[in-house]
Order: structure tokens, then sequence, then C-alpha cells
């Protein structure tokens, strides 16, 4: 906890980000977390993979303010949540995205909601366009584009404030297959160009071991951490990281945890 | 389990000269897709021609007295006469000004209120009983108090039409607010935007269709409640006291076609309220 204690500016890359202590969340009269503790590093992707139901989503959730927790805290850098710029993406785009706004204007919404000036939007979202490699016209509706352009749209907003840490819910469940490489990839490279920290939660164990620095293992419910699975092979990983030992044996090793937790 | 009786059937048999020969030509199908659109433009028409031929003929074969039922001929042409300038465009255009002002009324007061009620729940709960039950009061019901209260004025008409409109626009608009997606509401939230931001960002964008509904819905009962005001408080202009008057003496042809005014009156707003609504709430059902 000495985190705590430390002042924002000047800490060192190793101190974990996110730290989360004693967190306790009931639905009704059952448990879901109950002392629920976990560090996580600066700068990585952490794939969250669990058993229906453990609160995955919920997690993330809380993590973003958007659930309140009846116990414990949820820090980042020492800081609150509302002291913290955290993206967000849900996994129905749809209802994500607002349909009365253009995607440029979507894309910019929370720059405006900080109170950027115009020219700085203007800018920021430009660099996001180059970055992203977009192909497809801006100033259409989120409607008239398809899913995956939609989640792209999601994903740049996200990370148009520069945020910190970058939630993801299942950002990939709506999407088809060929959407849901090609995002994977986008969001691999802006990791790589930014360093931002992000947390995925997935259903898919593949995806969560491929894209992951760490793979955190949650148990049934009241719902522990049942291990970090580490996956340190080098970015960008492709193809070829698939058929690699290290990645088989990751998810070999992750799939032996996830049984182990669903059959207690 | 049927599938696996039916299913290799038609596999097994391979196609035959004869079929191949069947299959439309890329010609023929252009034709076909045209031919089917313009039986879909033509099938709107069906209905109305239909009921203007039965119409012809009843009057002409005099099932029907033709003191109760003119031919549709002498009708339109009374409509035609009477809307390029008679006394007709002027009740028009005075049933048309009041429906609207009705209308207005109605829409400034109550889709900013139903979006301030929806907002707060609790508030809305508060007050949901008097509006569904002078929602479910016919607004004719309530025009002996309004003549008390405004007297035999024009504005009396205008006044009881809004009350009964208000009412739909107020209810519309809350549930509207009250039901806008939860996870739009908490995508403004998590970007940072405070109470009064995800209001005035989404919460009222939400609930614009619904409005729409309201609005539409309004302008239909506004248009009601004057026609109905218009035959019993002491007018002396408007389409339902063209109606009125025609028939107290007995001048049917301008009776039905005050009726045909009204009617198209009423189905023109409707239009135009469905496409105002598509243009402004473009994405809704998107």
């Amino acid at each position: 906890m000495t985190i705590l204690d430390t002042p924002t500016t000047g800490q060192s890359v190793d101190s974990p980000l996110i730290t989360i202590r004693g967190l306790v969340k009931y639905f009704g009269d059952a448990p879901l977390y109950d002392g629920f503790d976990l560090d996580i590093a600066r700068g990585r992707i952490i794939s969250v993979f669990g058993p229906n139901g453990c609160g995955k989503s919920t997690l993330i959730n809380m993590m973003a303010g958007l659930i309140p927790i009846d116990g414990g805290e949820i820090l980042f850098g020492g800081k609150t949540r509302r002291e913290t710029r955290i993206g967000y993406v849900f996994q129905n785009y749809r209802e994500a995205l607002f349909p009365w706004m253009r995607t440029r204007d979507n894309i910019a919404y929370p720059l405006k909601l900080m109170g950027w000036s115009k020219a700085r939007v203007e800018a920021r979202v430009e660099e996001l366009v180059a970055s992203f490699g977009i192909g497809f016209d801006l100033n259409r509706y989120p409607y008239e584009l398809s899913g995956g352009q939609q989640q792209t749209a999601s994903i740049m907003r996200a990370l148009a404030p520069g945020p910190e840490v970058v939630l993801l819910d299942e950002p990939f469940s709506a999407l088809d297959f060929e959407m849901t490489l090609f995002i994977r990839e986008k969001l691999q490279q802006v990791f790589m160009e930014t360093g931002t920290t992000m947390m995925l939660v997935s259903h898919d164990l593949e995806e969560a071991v491929y894209l992951a620095d760490e793979v955190l293992l949650l148990t049934k419910r009241p719902t522990q951490v049942a291990e970090v699975v580490r996956f340190d092979a080098a970015r960008p990983r492709d193809l070829d990281t698939l058929s690699a030992p290290a990645f088989i044996e990751a998810k070999r090793h992750s799939l032996e945890v996830f049984q182990r937790e669903v059959r207690k | 389990m049927s599938a696996d009786m039916t299913d290799p059937a038609p596999l097994a048999a391979p196609p035959d000269a004869g079929s191949i020969r069947a299959l439309p030509s890329r010609a023929q199908a252009r034709r076909r897709a045209a031919r089917e659109r313009a039986v879909g433009l033509l099938l709107p028409v069906v209905g109305a021609v239909a009921l203007f031929v039965i119409w012809a003929l009843v009057a002409q074969m005099k099932l029907i007295t033709p003191i109760l039922l003119p031919g549709p001929i002498p009708v339109l042409a009374t409509l035609v006469q009477g809307l390029a300038g008679g006394k007709l465009m002027m009740d028009f255009a005075v049933t048309v000004l009041r429906t609207l002002e009705a209308f207005a009324i109605s829409a400034v007061i109550g889709m900013p209120l139903g979006v301030l009620l929806g907002s707060n729940e609790k508030a809305y709960r508060s007050v949901e009983f008097l509006i569904d039950f002078f929602r479910s009061t016919p607004a004719s019901a309530m025009i002996p108090l309004f003549l008390l209260i405004f007297g035999v004025s024009d504005f009396n008409k205008v006044a009881i039409a809004a009350f009964g409109a208000v009412l739909i626009v107020i209810f519309n608009s809350a549930y509207g607010v009250m039901n806008a997606r939860k996870q739009r509401i908490m995508a403004a939230r998590v970007m940072g935007a405070s109470g009064w931001r995800v209001f005035r960002d989404v919460l009222i964008w939400e609930s614009l269709q619904p409005s729409f509904v309201g609005l539409r819905t309004a302008v239909s009962m506004a248009l009601v409640v004057v026609v109905v005001a218009e035959m019993f408080i002491g007018s002396t202009n408007g389409l339902g006291h063209a109606i009125l008057d025609a028939q107290q003496v007995l001048n049917v042809k301008l009776m039905y076609a005050a009726i045909l005014a009204t009617g198209i009156l009423g189905y023109l707003l409707n239009i135009l309220f469905l496409y105002a609504e598509r243009r402004i709430v473009h994405w809704s059902g998107r």
C-alpha cells in the first residue's frame, strides 16, 4: 500500500498503475467479490478470463466507475477514479456511439467535454485518423458504417483523450472474424505506439493470450485471482505467434487453470 | 427426421436442359422488377378508386336517396371550388391555424416538461396518475368547463385542444427519456460528462424519437378537438362549423366536401410530421 503515499509524479515505471484492495461487491445477498486484491502494472495489456458469471465485466465496470462498489478501493497510480482519465470500449458498439452525431464528432466528444479548443480537437482527431489508417468517411453517421468500422470509431473515441487506462468489455464479440482480426492488430499497433495500459475482458482464450502480456484468470464467485499467466512474446505478434511453443504453452496452462476452477 | 427423407431428392436429380432454359434472362428479371415496382406504386390507389367507383354506382342507382348521398363528382367539384377561394378555403385556413396554435402551445410546454419529468423518475411517478387520468379523459368532456373559464372566445378552442394535446406530448417525451439506452448514458459518463452534459448531449436526443411519436399523435388530437369545438362553441368559422352548418341547412354536397377537407387536413398533417421525423430523427430505427 506504499503506492498510496507516493505522489503521483515521479513514480517509477515498475510501480503498479492500478491497485485494487479489499474490493467487495454484492448482488443481492450473494457476494460476487468479497475481499478482492489486484495489482496491475503500467504499460501492459491484461486479458481477463474466467468462468461464466464470475464478474469479468463487472470488474472493469467497477474500475470505470459505472457500477458502484460496496467496499474496498480501486486506485489508479494513487488517484481516485474521478481524477483518472479512463477510456472504455463497449461490446455493443451500436448503443455506445451517439447516432445523432457524425462519426468524427463522436470521436471528438470526450475532447470537447474536456474543453479543448476546436483547433486542438481537430488536430487530435487527424492524428488518430493517421495512426489508425482510417479508410472510411468520418463525416458519415455511425449507423452508415459497418460494425467493424463502428467499433474502430469507438476505440478511437476511447483513445482520443490519451487515457491512462483503456478498459475493453469483450470488444470483438459482436464482430465478424475479419473485423476481429483487423481491430486486434490495430489495438496491438496502438499499444506499441503509445504503451497505454489496456485491460480487456475476453471470452476467447486464444485471443486473450494472443493480445496479453498477462492473462488474469479468475475463479468462480466469490471471485478471486486464480492465477496471472505471463506471456512475454515480442510484439508485433502475428500468425506465427499462434503456433509458437511459448504461446501454446501459455494457452494450455491457462486452460488447465480455467478447467480446474470451473470444476471446483 | 423428415429432412433426411426430403433433402437428398433434389440433390440427386441433376438439372435437366429444360429447367436451364426456363431460367429467366437478366433482361427479363429487370423487366419483372420494374413491373413489381409499378404495381407497388399503384396498390395504395386501388382502395381509393374502388371506394370512388362504389360511391358513384350507389349514387347513380339511387340506392341511397340523393339527399343523403350525392354523387362523388358534384361533391369533389364543391370541394375544389370551395378550397379554390370559396368560403371553405377560409374555414380550412382557420382550422389549420387553430390546430397549429394548439399544437405549438402543447409542444412548447409539453416537450421540456416531459423531458424534465422523465429525467427525474420520482418526479414523474408523483404526477403519473394525474397525467394518465387526464390523458384518459376525453378533451371534449372539458369543453363546458373551458367555456366557463375562457368564455365563447376563439382562444377557448385553441386552449382546449392544447390541453388535450399537451398531456400526450408530456407522456411520450417523459417515457422517451426514461427509456433512453442506458449504455449511451454510461458511455457519456465514463468520458467524464456531468449530469447536465448527459442530459443535454444524450437524454434529450434519446427522447427525440418517442417525442416525435407524441407530437404526431398530439397534432391529430388537436385537430379532433378543434373540429369538435368549432361545432359547438358559438363558432362562425372553421371546418367543424362548416360541416355542422351545411348539415343544418341540408347542403349535403357542402357537408361531404367539408368532411373530405377535414380528412385531407388530418392526412396531410400526419404525412408532414412523418416526413419531419424522418428528417430530424434520421437515426431512428437504424
